[in-house]
């Protein structure tokens, strides 16, 4: 019951346009990707998603409400990290969830558990790597009542080995759950392994450049990475993006 | 360590210099002074720890209302953060005396005087740590729609603790200071009378003993918020979430 549509957005700041004319829709259940260059906008989009700030002109729509510069309406996870140092990883996790009402503890310590954290709950931020407190922030997204996630690169931080693992743990636990999701990555093959659809923008300023429909089916396996399929796939995204 | 050698090097310089004891009793004097008198001075002590102790707390009261009234009202701070620190301008030997003609010799001049010594650090210093707080942590909160209070309690607060604390401990110092220069313009006990008392009537040695407790009475203080901040803020790690 989560769908956002957004609709001819355009934002400048001072005289400088960063986004002109987005439009695109995430339907319900469903994982989108925007992938663009580093200063493109994404996290400009995401901050009016959020209402951070409302946009010069157009939209954005979730359930057919109009959500310009509402807050609190999706649940959002930085591209830094945003972790409380001074919470321990269960009392951050019930964080976006206490905003509004009592946290189930015994919930929050389930999802951390198939998260393979458990041991950690009263361990702090600092103790975690960067691939756990990833994990961490992502469960405390779930774990926040709003049912439209925006993950702002969340592996770009990474290393190879620990992104792919995270990109596994991420499907798996998305597939089990359907929060709608939008995704910023700006790595081609991690856009096409988790998503549905891939919105390619371009930038100076941002437009909706491309859409792309990944037709994989799901759940997903890791040899797909290998398939000719997606080597396919991969050669048509990165052609956009050039 | 330094202490012990300096002790030393007092104590054999007033042996070997047969310097009078009105001019500069050898430490051996003053502890000899400090334990056969102490039924003479102990409710000198007791007062100014009392009078400390009370004043300390009013102006960390103080200092906190103030620093989270400024924060939370910002044309409040615009208008009253000058006049904050023109009032530490002005020297509290001469607002003293004054503050005796308005109010007389009881206990309120006194407390008003280490109030305002003691304030000032506290709301400078929690201020500065509620204006320091993660703009990442902030965006977060504000994108997954805490209000302003949540911000401010779940956020602000806990982020400047470290900072309230340092605060806090200079105006712990600061209380036995204040209690003492208050006692100078008039009252019937404490440490400050001892002291005036002894001077005149050239009783250096009981002088050293009043600055020995001086200087006890502010350590303990100290001693005792360290632990209370190390109690409260433990685990915490300033580079933790990043
Ligand atoms: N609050 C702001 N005020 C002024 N300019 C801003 C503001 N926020 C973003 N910008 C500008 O908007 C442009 C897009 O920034 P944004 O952070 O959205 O890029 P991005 O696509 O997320 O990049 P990256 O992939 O590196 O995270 C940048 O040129 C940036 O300087
Ligand atoms: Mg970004």
């Amino acid at each position: 019951m989560s769908e956002l549509v957004i609709e001819k957005v355009t934002k400048s700041f001072a005289d400088k346009k960063v986004l002109e004319d987005i439009s695109f829709t995430v339907k319900e259940g469903e994982f989108v990707s925007l992938l663009g260059p580093s200063g493109s906008g994404k996290s400009t989009l995401f901050h009016l998603i959020g209402g951070m700030y409302s946009p010069d002109s157009g939209a954005f729509y979730l359930d057919g409400k109009k959500i310009n510069g509402k807050r609190g309406a999706i649940s959002y996870t930085p591209q830094s990290s945003s972790l409380f140092p001074w919470r321990t990883i269960l009392d951050n996790v019930v964080l976006g969830a206490e905003l509004f009402a009592k946290p189930n503890y015994d919930q929050a310590r389930e999802m951390l558990e198939k998260a393979g954290l458990s041991g950690y709950e009263n361990a702090y931020p600092h103790q975690l790597s960067g691939g756990m407190r990833q994990r961490v922030a992502f469960v405390r997204s779930l774990l926040s009542p709003q049912s439209f996630i925006c993950l702002d690169e969340p592996f770009s931080s990474l290393d190879e080995f620990t992104r792919l693992e995270m990109q596994r743990w991420l499907l798996s636990i998305w597939e089990e759950n359907r929060k709608s999701v939008l995704f910023v990555t700006h790595n081609i093959e991690e856009a096409i392994y988790l998503s549905d659809r891939i919105i390619v923008l371009s930038s100076n300023p941002a437009t909706t450049k491309r859409e792309f429909t990944i037709p994989f089916a799901r759940p997903r396996k890791e040899e797909l990475l290998l398939s000719e399929e997606f080597l396919q796939w991969k050669k048509a995204v990165y052609q956009e993006l050039r | 360590m330094v202490i012990i050698l300096l002790l030393i090097i007092w104590e054999a310089c007033s042996r070997l210099f047969v310097i009078p004891t009105w001019l500069l009793p050898a430490p051996s004097d003053i502890v000899k002074e400090g334990v056969t008198s102490w039924s003479v001075y102990n409710h000198h002590l007791f007062s100014t720890t009392k009078l400390s102790v009370i004043g300390f707390g009013i102006g960390v009261s103080v200092g906190l209302i103030v620093a989270t009234m400024l924060h939370l009202l910002p044309p409040v701070r615009q208008a009253f953060y000058p006049l904050l620190i023109l009032s530490q301008n002005i020297p509290i030997i001469v607002l003293a005396p004054l503050l005796v003609i308005w109010f007389g010799f009881g206990m309120l001049p006194k407390i008003l005087i280490i109030t305002l010594v003691c304030f000032f650090p506290i709301t400078v210093a929690t201020l500065d740590g509620f204006r320091q707080t993660s703009p990442e942590l902030l965006h977060y909160m504000q994108m997954a729609g805490a209000s302003k209070r949540q911000i401010f309690a779940k956020l602000q607060f806990p982020h400047a603790l470290p900072s309230i604390f340092s605060g806090v401990k200079i105006s712990a110092t600061y209380s036995v200071m204040g209690a003492v220069i208050s006692e100078w313009l008039g009252a019937n006990q404490g440490i400050g009378v001892y002291m005036t008392l002894a001077q005149s009537s050239f009783r250096t040695d009981r002088v050293f003993v009043a600055i020995g407790f001086v200087m006890v009475l502010c350590l303990l203080f100290f001693g005792l918020i360290v632990m209370l901040e190390r109690l409260l803020i433990k685990s915490r790690n300033t580079e933790g979430g990043k």
